[in-house]
């Protein structure tokens, strides 16, 4: 099925994937402005991780298109959707634990990405200027020489968030970017997050409340692999489907 | 730093010199020419280590099939030699002259279309370094493609390995079956089974290797080395980082297949003869314990563990055969659980604080080595 | 046309080369189910498998020895005492690798891979060291070498019926011990989470220790049906190793079933071969084929798409 071009960043329509008959996500339609901080709630197996290795092009597709500015995703190689602006953070955070903090984020750089342009790629000026510009904005300025497995669980989740910063992406896509962090190291993440997303599309998926709140424009509910309720916050909160698939059961 | 991280540190450099002083003045002063011979068959060896330490310690990919590559590059090397050595004159007792030996005695009357480019020295050198280039593409295109690795892709190539072996013994009339091609003698005119030619040879061996370890330092100190471990560890974010993954490896696996290739002509060339027994599973897998034994994540290590292995297995099997055996077996075990890090990661931790120390460079930031992995604390 | 045979020709040449590959069929199987439980549910790549198997081919060896010596009266059924012990003798071995070895290294399975061939090559100097590097042979009773006449032109080796009953029991056992046993649902809830398993009362080293046990026990009896179609040297294992592995991927490492179809098909295509082709251009054909397959389709034949 080919998807209707649109003013939208992201269009994602009829989406459906099954594993085995299990309909993982199903018939989905999902928009997604420019510049807009849309974060997916849903309880465990509504889908949302699914959503997001559909859009980065981890899982493939059933049925339905995923139109990035009218590009169409489904048939693009993870790769090439990363070309594309599309950059995504991992549930767990998913750094390289033997290299330093400055290689981790240099490996991102949007630069020498083939064979024989990483053969040639010259750690230059701007190069490191970038590199030190993203650390200081992901608190971990101080540590560039140190290697990722001494990092602490929430600096490694700051740590893949600039790695995905430094690739300057148009659209970026956090799962749980707060999952197992401190509180203050949580209030730190929103402040980065209000940062950074001032000039660039985000998708949040996210379990704590209290942060969606800090965050959010647009609450998107999961379940069961359909859209249940869309809105503001306070809207989506107030939705007697919402409040019947939370506290209901 | 242009490339990041320096080409060779102050310690490289020096480690450089040692072994290029050890390999190239030492060795040829002190050692009879038979045994630096045989130095240089082992050396032979140390271009397949290479190669591992690249694929296997860097990116992670345990090739079983290396031998496949070393036995292409000796067997090319071995068919124009031959060919040389089956001149009409020196064949006309045949019922065909001027085919190999073995062609004869399996009635074989033309020589088969395959041996004909083979007659040229050039067409033999590109097929050196074509050949195993194209087969290492096509298995790595095929695999790595489709996300096939880890101990999937040792098993596989393992098969290739053991397929080529089955094919060369089983194909005796074309390729010489299980005796291998042998009785080479001259290199364009000039006798290779002088005590002289083989010294001469010996230095062409050890440059070449320099010369590959040079390369090899090169890539694995660019940002395609770094990729390369980042790959090995969280796959799926070097992917969603924009980069297409199979590519890096097919390229790894490519550059390892030309060395091993290289590290088998030169074998021809100075032991005289290639055979099926260094292209099968066994030859491949005590390949990779000579890379272990250097430490899997070393250059300089690689060479040093062929050197060592070899000897070790060549002084046991003069004295107590039997006892060889036991000793690789227990070498690879020994290996795996107790050092992981090999000859190299003993010397990191035991010599190379002095050294630094001894030529006041600073120390390290702890940074991209990826021989440093021990289990998270 | 077709090499001069007429079809029917033909039908009987596969009825009768797919019965004389029935046996290296049966030990195909057998070996192939060995590594299939040990790498499926453990993720444990043993090189040393053949010298399990081969373990169980000296048992047997021994067996039929002592019998003709000590037992010559019931001679006639060693070989059904020898395919126990042998099961005794090699899982026994595996229980102890496993205690000294395996264990050491799990999740590092390119290097279990590297350790296990060390194991075999030690193995195989040991076999060496106590049986001498010279092949040898088991005498069979009488009554397992006739063969009998199914039609005029087809001639089933009662020893070949015999064995592939011997594979199609213990498969069933062992399908049932997978997967109808508690034991096989503890074994597969380790698979699935270790921590969990563990977590709920499962003893996951004892059910890790047993598995590779029994692993190796099933290579012991693959080694008691091997000595009906070769003899026994120190480094005969090896030449089955590579096979053994291609037919446990080909099949897919999860599925039982997938592992039997595949040594099926691999075992049955070289043997059919064999009779048009010379036997080394059978075997590189057959595996070329295999690896030409996983190539296509690397997962193996039998796999269940999941979410990766």
């Amino acid at each position: 099925m080919q998807g209707s071009n649109t003013d939208y960043l992201l269009a994602v329509e009829n989406l459906t994937v099954s594993f085995d008959g299990f309909k993982a996500v199903s018939d989905l339609n999902l928009y997604v402005d420019e510049k807009d901080i849309r974060v997916i709630i849903g309880p465990n197996g509504a889908g949302k991780t699914t959503l997001l290795d559909l859009i980065c092009g981890k899982t493939k597709a059933s049925e339905g298109s995923i139109k990035f500015r009218n590009r169409e995703l489904t048939k693009m190689s993870e790769s090439q959707i990363v070309l594309a602006g599309v950059g995504r953070k991992f549930q767990t955070p998913s750094i390289y634990d033997d290299l330093t903090v400055f290689e981790n984020l240099e490996i991102s750089y949007p630069k020498g990405r083939t064979v024989f342009g990483a053969l040639t790629f010259l750690r230059d000026r701007a190069v490191i200027d970038r590199v030190e510009e993203i650390s200081e904005i992901i608190f971990l300025k101080d540590m560039l020489n140190k290697r990722g497995e001494y990092l602490s669980h929430g600096q490694k989740q700051w740590l893949e968030i600039g790695m995905l910063l430094i690739q300057d992406p148009d659209l970026l896509m956090l799962d749980e970017p707060v999952a197992g962090m401190s509180v203050s190291e949580r209030l730190k993440t929103a402040e980065l997050l209000n940062r950074i997303t001032s000039d660039r599309s985000v998708i949040v998926i996210e379990h704590d409340m209290k942060f969606v709140e800090d965050i959010a424009r647009t609450v998107t509910v999961l379940h069961q692999g359909k859209i249940l309720s869309e809105g503001t916050m306070d809207h989506v909160k107030n939705d007697p489907k919402v409040i019947e698939v939370y506290l209901g059961h | 730093m242009p490339n990041g991280t320096t080409f060779l540190t102050r310690s490289g450099w020096l480690n450089l010199a040692i072994l290029a002083i050890f390999l190239l003045v030492v060795l040829p002063l002190v050692v009879d020419p038979f045994r630096l011979n045989l130095v240089g068959k082992y050396l032979t060896y140390a271009f397949v280590a290479l190669g591992l330490v690249m694929c296997w310690g860097y990116g992670g990919i345990l090739s079983l099939g290396q031998g496949c590559f070393f036995g292409l590059g000796g067997y090319c090397m071995a068919m124009y030699l031959k060919l040389e050595a089956s001149s009409i004159e020196n064949t006309k007792i045949q019922s065909t002259p001027g085919i190999p030996d073995f062609m004869d005695w399996n009635q074989i009357t033309a020589l088969p279309a395959f041996w004909v480019p083979f007659k040229s020295f050039p067409l033999t050198i590109i097929a050196i370094l074509i050949l195993p280039t194209i087969l290492a593409f096509v298995i790595g295109a095929a695999m790595f493609k489709r996300r096939v690795g880890g101990v999937y892709f040792a098993i596989i190539t393992q098969a290739i390995s053991s397929i080529l072996t089955i094919l060369i013994v089983g194909q005796q009339g074309y390729t010489g079956g299980v005796n291998g091609i042998t009785d080479l003698r001259t290199l364009n005119g000039w006798d290779i089974r002088s005590d002289h030619a083989h010294t001469i040879l010996y230095f062409v061996c050890v440059i070449l290797l320099i010369a590959c370890l040079l390369l090899a330092q090169y890539v694995t100190c660019s940002k395609l080395g770094r990729i390369l471990v980042a790959m090995r560890e969280k796959e799926d974010r070097v992917r969603f980082s924009g980069y297409s993954v199979a590519n890096f490896k097919i390229f790894i696996f490519c550059l390892a297949a030309v060395f091993a290739a290289i590290g088998g002509a030169m074998f021809t060339l100075q032991v005289g003869f290639m055979s099926p027994t260094f292209v099968g599973i066994v030859p491949s897998i005590e390949m990779v314990i000579y890379a272990a034994v250097g430490g899997r994540f070393s250059l300089f290590g690689a060479i040093y563990g062929t050197l060592l292995v070899n000897f070790a297995k060549t002084s046991f099997s003069e004295s107590f055969p039997e006892l060889w055996l036991f000793g690789l077996g227990a070498l690879f075990i020994g290996v795996v659980m107790l050092f992981p890090n090999g000859l190299a990661g003993i010397y990191r931790s035991t010599l190379d604080p002095y050294v630094k120390r001894l030529l006041g460079s600073t120390p390290r930031p702890k940074s991209a080595d990826p021989s440093v992995s021990q289990p998270a604390e | 046309m077709l090499g001069g045979y007429t079809f029917t020709d033909l039908g009987s040449i596969f009825v009768m080369q797919g019965f004389a590959g029935l046996i290296l069929f049966s030990v195909f199987v057998l070996m192939a189910l060995g590594l299939a439980i040990i790498f499926g549910q453990m993720g444990v790549i043993n090189m040393a498998h053949g010298e399990f198997m081969i373990l169980g081919a000296y048992v047997t060896y021994l067996t039929s020895t002592f019998f003709q010596a000590h037992l010559p009266g019931l001679f006639s059924i060693y070989f059904f005492v020898a395919i126990v012990l042998a099961f005794i003798a090699s899982g026994i071995m595996g229980l102890i690798v496993e205690y000294v070895l395996i264990r050491h290294l799990y999740n590092r399975p390119l290097d279990t891979l590297l350790a296990t061939w060390g194991l075999s090559l030690i193995l195989q100097q040991a076999y060496r060291t106590i049986f001498g590097a010279r092949e040898v042979g088991v005498e069979l009773p009488q009554w397992m070498l006739g063969s009998w006449h199914a039609t005029e032109s087809i001639e089933i080796p009662i020893n070949g019926m015999i064995i592939m009953a011997l594979t199609i029991l213990i498969t069933i056992g062992v399908g049932f011990l997978m997967y109808k046993s508690r034991w096989g649902k503890n074994v597969r809830a380790v698979v699935q989470n270790r921590a969990i398993a563990g977590a709920v009362g499962i003893d996951t080293e004892k059910v890790d220790r047993y598995t590779f046990g029994i692993g190796c026990g099933i290579a012991g009896i693959a080694g008691a049906a091997f000595t009906m179609i070769g003899s026994t040297g120190p480094t005969s294992g090896q030449l089955y190793i590579v096979n053994a592995f291609l037919i446990v991927v080909f099949g897919g490492a999860q599925s039982l079933l997938g592992t039997i179809a595949s040594a099926f098909t691999i075992s049955q295509t070289q043997s059919t071969l064999e009779f048009f082709l010379s036997g080394s251009m059978a075997a590189v054909i057959t595996l070329l084929a295999v690896v030409g397959l996983l190539m296509l389709r690397p997962q193996g034949l039998f796999t269940l798409k999941v979410r990766r």
